[in-house]
């Protein structure tokens, strides 16, 4: 038999190896429902794990699908590492997008590049307001920000479709449920020609290395966590929990926000009712597969990206629904969470009674 | 002779980190009262609560009453007849002391038939106590009471005390002691685990002295001296600590009449609390834990700003409403009781647990120079002496003592000009409990004025000039050490440093009722 044995430090090793153990496990469990399905659980592999990468092209999409998760991901890291748990990135993503389109709607013929940062600016603003309401929420009524968070997700999808069913929708579209196509000028430059892949990217990239700087050298970043680690120690300290609170919200709103700008004036090109894909919430799962760590989550949201794109492709390729995206990234989150408790325990091998 | 009532024989459990124990054997005999002493980490809770069957042994053997028995869980203990009272109540505040009681108790018996036995056993020992009060309302005094209660209405044979007195009052230690020994008169056997020499030489008439896991002693302690006695525990004497007369200079800390409702609703509400502190003195705050020290302490280190501005200067400055770090920026550095989760971050290492106070690694724009931080935590680790795996070890690494070490020395290396230091020596060994004191010490010597609030009568007297008592929130005027005295000390920590302080609260209503009277 085995038993659980407290280790006596939490183990550098298995922090790191435990996401590793993660994915193999979900790949195993992957690939008995492909075959429980009756698939070819090699094809259904191949779909997830070699399609997204096989080509330039492949790649860049996949590039396109990693960049809004690691941007709200970046967000969330501040968040969580600040024990301000935030689950409803989705909505601040949505108002960001809202925030972005209405920007570019402005744009006309004339109008100059300059417009592309007003829109990234607009979406990172948004999504810092609809964060904020979080954030004063909790800070003036103890309001959960669990709850509050999430209910926003909802009422951001309402705002957005209030939008685009009504004052927004394009009075040429035929009635369908959207705004016209942003203009030309307002398309976030994209990095090379043939592919999707935007600037978004480096703004990831470097968001990803400030996010470094900011956690592990500056005071503000160590004041921060330690607000989420002890929070009686950062009262010690006298480090502001109310502070904490209110950065940790607006700088992932912000992010979230950001992201929701880059994908409506990128890959989008206008508002419509789904404009909500679950990044917000898939990029919490990005975090923590991450632990919490600016290069880890950019790992991270690489291998979320491929579970989005191998969700489209086994549609069309095998058959499978939809959904099965949402399977992958459950198995994932579901055994990182199990796996997680070999940082603190070690299996050990209980001898049989002598 | 008798059997004896349990022996332990060859006793080894490990840890994956350490030995907890290691080849102990032990043997109480019915009716006596015995003492296992060590320093923490001696591994005397583990012993206990192998006995108690909190935990497996790897090898050795337990007998009770000369039947070999192997006690898998705490039920089978008690149904042996093994209760046991910890160091920690666990005594539910809404409830009532009946009810705490009947929870712990066989099921076929009523509230009131309970409420009926603790009464009973109250009077038969002395232990006055009211079944039908909810324990929040109690003193702690009374709630061990309540947990004594609880463990002697299984009649148990052996009846196993955890520090018991680390939270009493020196006339409540007593009282304590009277109940115990009429026990032991009557055949039931304690075990009495402490660190208190003069507790020990008191009560007990045998003695198994333990060191890193390993008896080092078994003997009469009445016929010991304190020395002997620390020399089997620690294995050497503990330096003695000379205090000499200093010098005073200007007040740095002054508190006055300092008023504030509690902030939670266990809390305590202090009331016209001042005193004083100057350069180059050590002022000791004694008195039983939850009596609003907590609370005079958050006010004192910025935790808490509720307070009025000119209620606490800091060198003629009111700092009432000023956050810890406008606080220390004047030099008022703090130690609080909680060393893992408020004076470290556990999770941390110590040189990153060195920024929660200090910046002197920090840059422009709050940059973090970590060699630099890295050199300043491993001169304080070889400074003060701390056993760590180095620099980046995480606070939670270490032993509470040494860990102790290193938030002292955090604070007393930034040179403060007041420090004001809670439970100094907690949980800490001897041989660092006088290290801790004397740098305490030599910074007062240095011309630091120092604040020391401790339950620790003995720490108190080797250390402060004056002392204050706290209690319910109030605190007492100061008296020189020198004319103080521990019975005086202990009066006082029950309230009664005013012949009419306890009178007057008492008849406040009714005279204000006179009053109006008279005027009427």
């Amino acid at each position: 038999m085995f038993k659980l044995e407290a280790r006596p430090q939490a183990s550098k090793f298995w922090s790191y190896g435990s996401p590793l153990l993660a994915l193999a496990i979900t790949v195993l469990i992957g690939v008995a429902l492909f075959a429980a399905l009756g698939k070819d659980p090699v094809k259904g592999l191949q779909v997830f794990f070699w399609e997204p990468i096989k080509s330039p092209y492949a790649l860049g999409e996949l590039m396109v699908k990693a960049t809004p998760l690691l941007v709200i991901a970046l967000g969330l890291a501040v968040c969580f590492r600040s024990n301000v748990w935030n689950i409803g990135a989705e909505g601040q993503f949505v108002i960001g997008a809202v925030a972005a389109g209405g920007m570019a709607l402005l744009a006309g013929k004339e109008t100059s590049r300059w417009i592309v940062p007003v829109i990234l600016l607009a979406g990172v603003l948004g999504g810092m307001a609809w964060a904020a309401l979080t954030a004063l929420l909790r800070d003036r009524f103890n309001a959960s920000e669990i709850l509050v968070s999430l209910m926003l997700v909802y009422v951001a999808d309402m705002v957005l479709s209030y939008l685009v069913y009504g004052p927004w929708k394009d009075p040429n579209g035929f009635n369908f449920p959207q705004t016209r196509t942003f203009e030309a000028v307002t398309q976030i430059p994209r990095l090379m020609t043939g592919s999707r892949v935007s600037v978004g990217l480096l703004i990831a990239i470097a968001g990803a290395a400030a996010l470094w700087v900011f956690l592990f050298r500056t005071r503000a970043g160590f004041a921060q966590q330690v607000g989420g680690l002890a929070p009686a120690a950062a009262r010690y300290a006298g480090f502001s929990s109310r502070k904490a609170l209110w950065v940790a919200l607006l700088t992932s709103g912000g992010a979230a926000g950001l992201a929701g700008a880059l994908e409506v004036a990128g890959p989008i090109g206008q508002l419509t009712p789904y404009v909500p894909a679950g990044y917000g919430f898939a990029a919490i799962i990005v975090a923590f597969v991450g632990r919490l760590h600016p290069v880890g989550m950019v790992f991270s949201a690489v291998l979320m990206s491929m579970f989005y794109i191998g969700g489209e492709l086994a549609q069309s390729r095998l058959g499978l629904p939809k959904s099965i995206t949402g399977v992958f990234q459950g198995l994932l989150l579901f055994s990182l969470l199990a796996c997680d408790t070999l940082i603190a325990y070690r299996i050990q091998r209980t001898v049989g009674a002598k | 002779m008798s059997l004896p009532r349990l022996q332990l024989a060859h006793i080894t459990k490990r840890y994956p980190a350490v030995v907890a124990n290691s080849d102990v054997s032990l043997t109480v005999l019915p009716g006596e009262a015995h003492a296992v002493l060590g320093e923490n980490g001696a591994g005397k809770s583990t012993l206990m609560k192998i006995i108690y069957g909190a935990v497996k042994p790897d090898e050795g053997t337990v007998s009770f009453n000369g039947r070999p028995v192997q006690i898998r869980n705490p039920q089978a203990a008690r149904a042996l007849g093994i209760s046991m009272v910890f160091q920690h109540f666990s005594l539910f505040d809404t409830l009532t002391v009946a009810e705490n009681v009947w929870l712990g108790l066989d099921k076929s018996l009523g509230l009131a038939e309970v409420t009926r036995r603790i009464t009973a056993k109250a009077q038969e020992y002395g232990l006055d106590i009211d079944p039908l009060r909810p324990v929040h309302t109690l003193g702690v005094g009374e709630m061990q009471r309540v947990e004594i209660i609880r463990a002697l209405l299984s009649n148990p044979q052996l009846l196993i005390l955890d520090e018991p007195t680390s939270v009493l009052t020196p006339q409540a230690v007593e009282k304590l002691f009277v109940v115990l020994k009429k026990l032991a008169s009557e055949g039931c056997s304690i075990l009495y685990i402490s660190h208190k020499l003069h507790e020990i030489r008191e009560l007990c008439t045998a003695c198994t002295v333990l060191r890193g896991g390993k008896v080092t002693g078994v003997c009469n302690p009445q016929e010991e001296s304190n020395a002997s006695l620390s020399r089997l525990m620690i294995g050497a004497e503990p330096a003695t600590l000379e205090h000499r007369t200093v010098a005073t200079g200007a007040t740095v800390l002054e508190v006055k009449a300092l008023d504030l409702g509690r902030e939670s609703p266990f809390g305590v509400d202090l009331h016209d609390v001042s005193l004083s502190v100057r350069a180059g003195e050590v002022v000791g705050i004694a008195g039983v834990s939850g009596n609003g020290q907590r609370e005079l302490l958050f006010a004192l280190s910025g935790e808490d700003t509720r307070a009025a501005n000119g209620m606490v200067e800091v060198s003629g400055q009111p700092v009432g409403r000023a956050d810890p770090a406008a606080r220390r920026a004047l030099g008022v550095h703090f130690v609080p009781e909680e060393r893992l989760g408020r004076g470290a971050v556990p999770t941390l290492g110590l040189a990153h647990n060195l920024m929660l106070t200090r910046d002197d690694a920090i840059g422009r724009g709050g940059w973090i120079h970590l060699k630099a931080l890295e050199q300043q935590a491993q001169a304080l680790i070889a400074r003060f002496h701390v056993k760590a795996g180095g620099p980046n070890a995480a606070a939670k690494s270490l032993s509470g003592g040494n860990l102790q070490k290193f938030i002292v020395g955090r604070e007393i290396s930034a040179n403060p000009k007041l420090l004001i230091v809670s439970q100094p020596t907690w949980g800490v060994d001897v041989g660092a409990a006088a290290q801790i004191r004397g740098e305490i010490l030599a910074l007062r010597d240095a011309g630091c004025a120092v604040l020391v609030v401790s339950e620790e009568l003995d720490e108190l007297f080797e250390l402060c000039d004056r002392l204050h008592v706290m209690a319910r929130g109030q605190l007492s005027p100061s008296v020189d050490r020198a004319d103080a005295t521990v019975a005086q000390i202990g009066a006082w920590m029950s309230g009664l440093w005013h012949a009419d302080v306890q009178s007057r609260l008492a008849s406040m209503a009714a005279s204000q009722q006179e009053a109006a009277d008279v005027q009427a």
